[in-house]
């Protein structure tokens, strides 16, 4: 077993790992957070994206044994206390979840996209996005959100 | 879980030359979009991981005092496409980068991994083969330099030895009047492999045609391959409709396309006669020729 040490929404988490795990695996099933989606696990589908370091990963395809120092934000990190992000409200109010298996790994991409682009185009919201599938294809709707997000946040452009 | 006996996560290159060295047969592990994906096929099993991704000395780009763009082999699409050296100076692997998997590939693929995995349609061996790169591989007591068409032996077979690690890229200046592009054909634009990918790279001459040209193809051939006989035929020309038509029909004479589900022969002999020239075209405007 391997012992990392590394940032999980804000707080210090210590866990041991097997070489073989991926973060994905650890945290699920270590850790309980299930809002990270284990999808096609070959980083195709996007469903499992958490942001190392602010950065959206494929965590299917992470070894959990490489974590040790980084900084780790899944969905259930997006929301503050009691309110929902500006995000997660958006993809409400626009009808953009059907299923929802898509949509923490979609928030998680939107989080950090919005983060560099705060009046996104149509066409770079679909390149920043292009790594998340959604099965249902709500793909207008979720444009739709994350312009609205953008607004909410950063105002008209 | 996968099947994986021991992860290393060394901090210096040199403690990961070490483990190496004691060990050979260890699997480095750079970005993890193909070993993993290999596990999990079973294509890898009982492997011991050698995690490269502490390794600062192995990240981002830098020019050396004699021009030579130097590539760390761990550093990510996502840093190849917004390094301001590439965006100036070889714009064409900012194209590659760009064009491979999607935002969450980019940010964790690596270009020396791309290169040590050695598939077919690697996005960034076309451009690294036009740009005549050098790939710098050292074991723990040893170092060699060799030019990248050496390095790919077959689909998904590179020549790095036992105790081996590919470190750097070099790509040598080019000067001024230098052009260069990448072209990636594949039904979509982003999670999608090449069915064809083709880099030029052009300098010109003084006179306004062209001095050198190199014409590099992915999935072309077994493996990326360099189109010699249109690049010299291009030398001293302008590429005008009926240039571009003749290097495309030279340029079949250095590939060898195949049958895959992705596409047939004669399509990818199609791509390879229709995008060659338009290849060299392109970058030919980059440089600043005038094609009339």
């Amino acid at each position: 077993m391997i012992e990392v040490k590394f940032t999980l929404n804000g707080k210090e988490t210590v866990v041991a790992v097997e070489p073989g795990e991926t973060l994905l695996e650890m945290i699920r099933k270590r850790l309980n957070l299930t809002g990270t989606k284990r999808g096609c696990e070959v980083g195709e589908c996007g469903a499992c994206t958490v942001l190392i370091d602010g950065v959206p990963t494929d965590s299917c395809l992470y070894m959990a044994g490489q974590i040790n120092g980084h900084d780790v934000m899944t969905i259930e990190g997006v929301a503050t206390n009691t309110d929902l992000d500006v995000i997660q409200q958006a993809f409400i109010d626009n009808g953009s979840v059907q299923c929802g298996f898509c949509t923490p790994g979609l928030i998680l991409s939107a989080y950090a996209f919005l983060k560099t682009h705060k009046h996104p185009t149509d066409d770079e919201i679909k390149r920043g996005l292009a790594g998340n599938f959604c099965r249902c294809a709500t793909y207008v709707q979720v444009m739709d959100a994350i312009k609205d997000a953008a607004v909410r946040l950063y105002g008209e452009a | 879980m996968y099947n994986v006996d021991e992860l290393y996560t060394p901090a210096t290159l040199e403690e990961a030359l070490d483990i190496m060295a004691k060990d050979p047969e260890v699997q480095p592990l750079a970005g993890g979009t193909d070993v993993v994906v290999k596990m999990r096929a079973k294509n890898l099993k009982n492997v011991k991981l050698l995690s490269l991704d502490r390794i600062q000395e192995l990240k981002g780009v830098q020019m050396l005092e004699d021009g030579t763009i130097a590539i760390g082999a761990m550093t990510t699409f996502t840093k190849v496409a917004n390094d301001p050296i590439i965006i100036e100076k070889l714009p064409t692997l900012r194209t590659a980068a760009l064009a491979m998997g999607g935002p969450q590939i980019q940010n964790v693929a690596t270009i020396g991994g791309n290169v040590c995995n050695g598939a077919v349609s690697a996005d960034s061996a076309p451009s690294l083969f036009a740009l005549e790169s050098k790939l710098v591989l050292r074991t723990k007591d040893s170092e060699r330099t060799i030019d990248i068409a050496d390095f790919y032996l077959g689909p998904g077979r590179v020549d790095r030895k036992p105790g081996e690690l590919l470190v750097r890229i070099l790509v040598a200046p080019k000067g001024d009047h230098f052009g260069c592009m990448y072209n990636k054909f594949a039904v979509r634009k982003a999670m999608d492999l090449a069915i064809f990918g083709v880099a030029a790279t052009c300098k010109l001459a003084e006179d306004g045609t062209i001095a050198k040209a190199t014409i590099a193809m992915g999935v072309a051939a077994p493996v990326p391959v360099r189109c010699t006989e249109a690049e010299d035929y291009a030398v001293g020309k302008i590429p005008t409709e009926d240039v571009m038509a003749e290097i495309g029909r030279l340029s079949l004479n250095s590939t060898k396309p195949r049958d895959s589900w992705r596409a047939s022969k004669r399509y990818r002999e199609a791509l390879i006669r229709t995008l060659s020239g338009r290849a060299v075209r392109d970058a030919f405007v980059l440089a600043g020729g005038k094609l009339s």
